[in-house]
């Protein structure tokens, strides 16, 4: 198959996005594919985490709800659907999928599972050096619960040769989601480096949906966006040499602009020469963007050189519980009863021996997330304490927020509103695992 | 002149790097950018910010700067306790950075 343009959305930036953008796209926004990307860093150690207590559980929460939502339109205007939504159960997302295609009276529906990037057995079997800090695999134990390498494109590009209308998958480099469909589409070879990094950086601009036409850029005054409650989600007519025209459909809400296409461009990129990706090593640093028309942006530059010969992998694993608290306290003298209280909390879990560790101890408000030191004046009116710290245990980690609790009746003049939280930490560190052990599988369910 | 008037910023992060891209909004502020906002100027604004090596990438043909700050997110997203543990507000904390213009 070959063609002139193709027209690739994105109907979600995140697990949690909102759902109705990628309706307006496939009924509005004339597209040939949809991809959504709902995969962050940690989501598949918690997907690993629910497959283990349920065996048809471990994938995408929002699954159900969003396909039931763009099936019957995308189905009716032959809109091609690419997800990562399958996170650590692709199958049995996609039996999902084809059960609700079959509910929805989309007899025929072909849908795709990409499996394969699941490296829980090869980690397990061996000792990988990290490369986020110092150590190897077999230092993390039997706290590892999932083990997944980032596989680049192969297995969408093979699914949508299948002729599947849903392709689901686990771990993929967000920017694959995107660069399937173009080498599906063109016949890019698998060694033209330069189109497939350009494929990867118009991926890249779509991956984060409305990161791209004016979400996360708002600063009233300086940076306005009309609409961001109807924020329409991003489009890219993508041509045969990888260079393309991003939009959005008419009448949504948002900003789609040079500037918009520059923060996304370079948004979580380290080095912008050497974007490291499974298909590709991608090249941000010729890439140039013009506005062609309103909320109409063409991108071209950019470039490739040849694929690493490793894998990313991310491996989850338990690394004990968080326990928090937190308080305010507002009028005269705010800042100092909030104060008195962090070294009340400080103190107790001192005295009591609480076997808590990482301790933070803060004042939201004043030095939470600040980090330039240089304190706020005039004093706020209201601050809201905070304590966090790690344990080993659940009940270590309940220890921090009874502290702050307790400050109602044992600590200064005029708390209000305590809270406490603890959650269990499934943590993420990253190796490196050579490509040849790793190859995705397909497989289909047919509606 | 603060840093708000010539740039934009947005902040990332991957893993336990903190990932900051500073954009002039006119070409012709890029030399500005590349003279004022240097690792180390940038370094020394995030004070409480303790980061093992901070490195300039340049992109003239985008007019901008990134910012990679390794170190800077205890652990990284997923092991942090820090409120802000992806650390996506530090971008904004940059743009009252200082710049004289000559």
């Amino acid at each position: 198959m070959t063609a002139r343009t193709i027209r690739i959305g994105a109907g979600a930036g995140f697990s949690g996005d909102r759902i109705e953008p990628a309706l307006e796209l496939v009924e509005h926004g004339q597209l040939d594919f949809l991809a959504f990307e709902c995969l962050a860093e940690r989501t598949i150690a918690l997907a690993q985490a629910a497959r283990r207590i349920d065996p048809d559980a471990g994938f995408d929460p929002l699954l159900e709800d969003r396909m039931r939502m763009v099936l019957p339109a995308a189905h009716a205007r032959g809109v091609r659907i690419v997800t990562n939504m399958g996170a650590a159960n692709p199958a049995g997302a996609a039996r999902l999928v084809a059960r609700i295609a079959r509910d929805l009276g989309l007899h025929g529906l072909r849908v795709a599972a990409v499996s394969g990037d699941d490296v829980l057995d090869i980690v397990r079997a061996g000792d990988f050096a990290l490369t986020d800090r110092p150590g190897t695999s077999r230092d993390l134990g039997d706290a590892i619960v999932s083990a997944n390498a980032y596989l680049g494109a192969d297995g969408i590009v093979a699914a949508l040769a299948g002729g599947a209308d849903v392709v689901i998958t686990g771990r993929v480099g967000d920017p694959a989601l995107f660069l399937g469909p173009m080498i599906h589409a063109f016949g890019w070879a698998r060694d033209d480096w330069e189109r497939l990094g350009r494929g990867t950086v118009v991926g890249h601009l779509l991956e984060c949906a409305g990161q791209v036409t004016g979400g996360y850029f708002a600063d009233p005054g300086v940076k306005d966006v009309p609409g961001l409650a109807r924020l329409g989600f991003p489009f890219a007519d993508v041509a045969a040499d990888g260079s393309a025209v991003l939009g959005k459909v008419d009448g949504s809400g948002g900003r789609l602009s040079v500037a918009t296409c520059k923060e996304q461009a370079l948004y979580e990129i380290l080095d912008p020469g050497a974007y490291l990706q499974a298909d590709v090593v991608a090249d941000f640093r010729t890439v140039a963007f013009d506005q062609v028309a309103p909320d109409r942006v063409a991108v071209s530059g950019g470039g490739g050189a040849q694929q690493p010969d490793t894998l990313k992998v991310s491996i989850g694993y338990g690394d004990g519980f968080l326990g928090e608290g937190q308080i305010s306290y507002a009028g005269p003298g705010a800042v100092a009863r909030g104060r008195l209280a962090l070294d009340i909390v400080r103190e107790r879990l001192d005295m009591t021996g609480a076997p808590v560790t990482d301790l933070r101890f803060e004042m939201i408000g004043v030095d939470a997330i600040d980090r330039t030191g240089r304190g706020t004046a005039p004093e706020p009116r209201e601050v809201r304490i905070r304590v966090a710290g790690r344990a080993a245990t659940r009940a270590g980690a309940e220890r921090i927020g009874a502290e702050v609790e307790a400050l109602y009746t044992n600590g200064p003049f005029g708390g209000g509103g305590a809270v406490t939280a603890v959650r269990e930490v499934l943590a993420v560190a990253s190796t490196l695992i050579d490509r040849t052990r790793i190859s995705p599988t397909v497989h289909y369910e047919v509606a | 002149m603060i840093l708000r008037d010539v740039a934009h910023i947005r902040t990332g992060d991957k893993g336990d790097i903190s990932q900051i891209a500073v954009i002039a909004y006119s070409a012709a502020d890029f030399a500005l950018l590349a003279e004022h906002v240097t690792a180390d100027r940038v370094a020394g604004h995030f004070a409480d910010l303790p980061i093992r090596s901070i490195h300039r990438y340049e992109l003239p043909a985008l007019g901008a700067l990134n910012f990679v700050l390794e170190g800077a997110l205890r652990g990284g997203v997923t092991r942090s306790l820090a409120l802000d543990a992806h650390g996506k507000t530090l971008g904004a904390q940059l743009l009252d950075l200082i710049i004289d213009r000559d």
